[in-house]
């Protein structure tokens, strides 16, 4: 089958799609973007955690089809989100996400000094200062959720963040790091860091 | 102070920004918050297939037959491959002990073991394929436990063993043995006035690293392939692939690809090989990626164990003697089980002082799943269990029992039960103190204005009580983890760094084929060359086998060893720089001969301060490159009939306080705070020292409230391969982790350091188990506690 919805604000189609693909596999295989991630293809770990028409769903439970029509926001296109809704859609200039240079991905070895200059959201740039990235596995899908929870409520209270995150396993860093990142990340958007 | 106002000495690399002792921050940080960081699983070719395993459905069983037939006939299927499809005459592989098959051959000895191998253009396709396969078992009786293992006429999991253990094991059902006595524990438990004995089980603990196993194996023209894969040391995969490929080792080219974390899991092979042949057999790339019930077959777990203790001590509370028996279940393969045994032995009294002990411990082969490395490796069972009796004693003796601890605690000095003499700071009573003087977190947390919030009450969102029948416990420990690779092995580590000049700049480049895998040592090894060679810019080259082995990222090892590799590489660089300094600028300036020389800020330096020359006017048209191999001390075997021997390289130390709160009614616990003090020696990087306490701190955590892998005493199957039934901590579960760093130099270590990442994982455990007896007052020899265990109902 045929799926069309946007991602990041790009139209996407994708082709021979299997009815039983998940979101997530279109996502990572058809249409190259594997920032959303695969730890357990059970809906239990919210490594693959997107924004579905702005909600916070584990796309390896959602069928492919199910997204036809709506909006994915992904960890790939998470700076350019923050950035619109932080100075309202219209009055920012648009700059386009880097769909496609994560579209020509091959196989290459993990190359530690690219990505310098990048623009990133407060709560990506947070997670990097405050140490809450060890092997990063879990941080694409927690940094989704930090920000749609940020976006809820921008002065959470630990047990608030707890809560909010309850549903991202990290298995690196015992979470205090992440604590403090979100901590940092809501502190500097309160301060309009 | 300098004398007579003479100005201050500098010392290489301490005015140069980013170096050792800051917090520098990760140099992939910025490519995994943006999604775009390789991982193994992210791999894609042009024109690439899926594989895919069919593995056992039964434990123990003969195969009877295999028919691929139809799985072969099924559309979009490139290859079906069984054991009579491997190319070379070799067919097993191991990280000690070649027992493993690549494919099962005539008999499955674990549930989940690899059958057949499928590759088809679509995973799905390959799933279903391989669901067509048929397999027909007939069954054997299962071994289990050391009971069924050693029981008369006992199945044998291997038959005709070889290696180099089966020679001086009691029964071809235990992989290794390793006794230690030293003095004499019958004559001084005579001294006793008081002894406990314990026995505790400790369950199966899951890696649950969250990257899946997976990877991209490339057919290359030469006939070789170049195998792109997350793993914990490139050169040991490479050492057990090539031969089965029938290749030379230069025909297959590894490349680390992302590592979504390892903690000992990924020390064995997983799907290497079994992409590597279905990419030579096809002619195309081939994808393989787990999905996480495929992962708990994929990889060996943590060594379940059964511990039986005997303490004595005497009435003003001093250490008399120690025996003890440790089995582990191996599984039905070897893995990294003698390593275990032996640091399950040589750690298995802690850091105490205790002359006279008498100390068992084996691994079992078994119809289990195998077992093998996980972050702490034999030392985190028997601290379990050690500082059970610990407290234990403390009671019998009356006397306060981190006291008691600190009474008997081992310092610099100290003689192992191995013989071997402690030769570096061991501040083991000042850990103790340390953390039982951190602030205790306050009472009632969960009570405020507009009532209890139930969020940080047992139960938690569950809703199950606001505070009735809720009661706190407090608990310590501390424990003792070796550093590297011990008993002997050539535990080296190689470095390559360059320097040049480029774009107007010196740079330097460190390539080594160290894995990273999230512990930080890329971001070690770039403020390491800042330090060494006095630059800004540092690269660090992606981690392959064009650079020779950096050893393995475990036993804590990698920021001692691949880091001195890299320390000793840039010592070398900056000794040729200075070379090619003094041959191009030495006559302009006696102090190039007579000073003694620095690289600092891009310029080479006087230790008074003054400016010789840039960097980038010696470096001009020359660049430097060293590729060197460097070892810390040799170490000696453990002797197999007393355990004697010089077999650890560092010691590592960490102490837990542990508080929680128990709903003692519904059996349901809240760790409310578990505080850390570690001596690291000196912190390379402090953030990420921290990160590594607190994360090892959890994986304590997981196994003492939580995580187990249940296996059917009957059947040996494994019950619970998911993140829906095996638990693991999330954010609910984890309480805050206060840390208190000490910084003791051992002076036989690169900067002093001490390895870190594994002793967390020890104290953390039996801190929490001795909370929730504290709580209780119940017994709780076994970990993980489960609800049952404490509401009397198990």
């Amino acid at each position: 089958m045929r799926v069309n919805f946007t991602v990041n604000g790009r139209p996407q189609e994708a082709d021979d799609v299997w009815e039983g693909e998940s979101l997530l596999y279109v996502l990572r295989e058809r249409l190259g973007l594997p920032g959303s991630k695969n730890a357990c293809e059970q809906g239990e770990c919210g490594s693959c955690t997107v924004r579905l028409d702005g909600v916070p769903v584990c796309a390896c439970l959602v069928a492919a089809g199910q997204a036809e029509g709506r909006e994915v926001v992904t960890v790939e296109g998470l700076a350019e989100y923050a950035r619109q809704r932080a100075c309202g859609t219209d009055a920012c200039g648009t700059k386009s996400a880097s769909l496609d240079e994560a579209g020509r991905r091959q196989a290459q070895g993990t190359d530690s000094q690219t990505g310098e200059g990048t623009e990133l959201s407060p709560v990506q740039q947070a997670f990097i200062d405050a140490g809450a990235v060890q092997c990063g596995f879990c941080t694409p899908g927690l940094l989704v959720a930090a920000d749609e929870m940020l976006e809820r409520n921008p002065n959470p209270t630990d047990a608030d963040i707890r809560e909010a995150l309850s549903g991202n396993l990290c298995r690196c860093t015992g979470y205090e790091k992440i604590m403090d990142a979100v901590r940092l990340a809501a502190a500097r958007q309160s301060e309009g860091v | 102070m300098p004398a007579n106002g003479a100005p201050t000495k500098i010392t290489q690399g301490s005015q140069t920004k980013g170096g050792i002792g800051e917090s520098t921050l990760r140099p992939d940080g910025t490519l995994k918050v943006t999604g775009e960081f390789a991982y193994s699983s992210d791999m894609w070719h042009e024109d690439m297939l899926w594989g895919q395993i069919l593995r056992s459905t039964v434990a123990h069983a003969e195969i009877v037959s295999i028919d691929t037939s139809e799985a072969l006939a099924t559309a979009g299927v490139y290859a079906v491959m069984t054991y009579d499809d491997l190319p070379a005459e070799v067919k097993h592989y191991g990280l000690e002990i070649q027992d493993t098959p690549v494919l099962a051959h005539g008999k499955v000895r674990h549930h989940g073991e690899p059958v057949a191998l499928v590759a088809a253009d679509h995973p799905e396709t390959a799933r279903r394929a391989a669901a067509k396969i048929k397999v027909e078992y007939r069954e054997l009786p299962v071994i289990t436990d050391e009971a069924s293992a050693t029981a008369p006429g006992a199945v044998l999991v291997h038959e005709n063993r070889t290696d180099h253990h089966a020679g001086h094991v009691p029964h071809p059902n235990i992989v290794h043995r390793q006794p230690i006595i030293r003095g004499n524990a019958a004559e001084a438990a005579e001294r006793a006035d008081f002894v406990v004995t314990g026995d505790y089980y400790f369950g199966m603990q899951d890696q649950a690293f969250l990257g899946p196993e997976s990877g991209l194996a490339v057919p290359e023209e030469d006939g070789g392939v170049h195998l792109y894969i997350a793993t914990q040391w490139l050169h040991s995969d490479l050492r057990q692939i090539a031969p089965v490929l029938g290749l030379p080792e230069d025909k297959v080219r590894m490349t680390l690809a992302g590592v979504g974390g390892a903690f000992g899991g990924r020390e064995d092979l997983s799907m290497q090989i079994h992409a590597c042949l279905l990419a030579l057999r096809t002619g195309k790339p081939v994808k393989i990626v787990y999905n996480r019930f495929e992962s708990f077959f994929g990889h060996v777990h943590r060594h379940p164990a059964r511990l039986h203790y005997e303490h004595g001590a005497t009435k003003d509370g001093k250490l008399t003697h120690v025996k003890c028996r440790i089995v582990l279940d191996g599984g039905a393969y070897a893995s990294a089980s003698p390593a275990v045994v032996g640091n399950a032995s040589s750690l298995s009294i802690g850091p105490y002082e205790v002359d006279d002990v008498e100390i068992e411990a084996i691994a079992l082969y078994s119809n289990n799943p195998p077992c093998g490395a996980m972050r702490g490796f034999g030392a985190v069972q028997a601290c379990f269990a050690y500082e059970a009796q610990m407290d234990k004693l403390a009671d019998a003796v009356g006397m306060d029992r981190v006291e008691f601890r600190q009474l008997n605690a081992m310092s610099q000095g100290t003689i192992m039960p191995t013989g071997q003499p402690v030769d570096s700071p061991a501040p083991v009573a000042e850990l103790l103190r340390r953390v039982k003087a951190m602030p205790m977190p306050p009472e009632r947390q969960w009570e405020s204005s507009e009532g209890p919030d139930v969020r940080q009450l047992p139960g938690g969102l569950s809703n199950t009580t606001h505070g009735e029948g809720v009661v706190r416990g407090v608990g310590y420990a501390v424990g003792i983890k070796n550093v590297g690779f011990s008993e002997g092995f050539d535990d080296y580590s190689t470095a390559k760094v360059r320097m040049e000049v480029v774009g107007g700049e010196p740079v330097a480049t460190v390539h080594t084929a160290m894995a990273e895998v999230g512990q930080g040592g890329v971001t070690v090894h770039a403020q390491i060359a800042r330090t060494e060679l006095g630059v800004a810019q540092v690269t660090i080259h992606p981690a392959d086998t064009q650079v020779g082995s950096a050893g393995s990222t475990s036993a804590s090892r990698q920021t001692y060893v691949t880091g001195g590799a890299v320390k000793n590489a840039c010592e070398l660089v900056r000794e040729r720089v200075l070379e090619i300094g003094r041959r191009k600028f030495g006559t302009y300036h006696p102090a190039w001969a007579t000073a003694e020389l620095l690289l600092e800020g891009g310029k080479v330096v006087t230790d008074g301060g003054e400016v010789l020359a840039d960097l980038v006017d010696v470096l001009e048209g020359e660049a430097v490159e060293v590729e060197e191999e460097w070892r810390h001390r040799p170490t000696e075997p453990f002797d197999l009939r007393t355990g004697q021997g010089n077999g650890h390289v560092q010691y590592s130390f960490a102490a837990h306080r542990a508080v929680v709160e128990v709903d003692t009614e519904l059996g349901l616990v809240k760790v409310v705070e578990l505080a850390c003090a570690q001596d690291v020696g000196k912190a390379l990087n402090p953030l990420s020292v921290i990160g590594q306490i607190q994360g090892g701190t959890t994986q304590g955590l997981g196994i003492a409230v939580m995580e187990e892998i249940i296996v059917d005493p009957q059947t040996a199957k494994v019950r619970n391969p998911s993140f829906t039934d095996y638990l693991l901590p999330t954010i609910l579960d984890t309480p805050t982790i206060p840390v208190d760093v000490l910084e003791l130099a051992d002076e036989h270590a690169p900067y002093g350091l001490r390895g870190i990442g594994e002793a967390p994982t020890l104290s953390s455990t039996p801190a929490v188990l001795a909370a929730i007896r504290n709580a209780t007052g119940l017994e709780l020899p076994r970990t993980p506690v489960r609800p049952e265990h404490l509401t009397g109902k198990a």
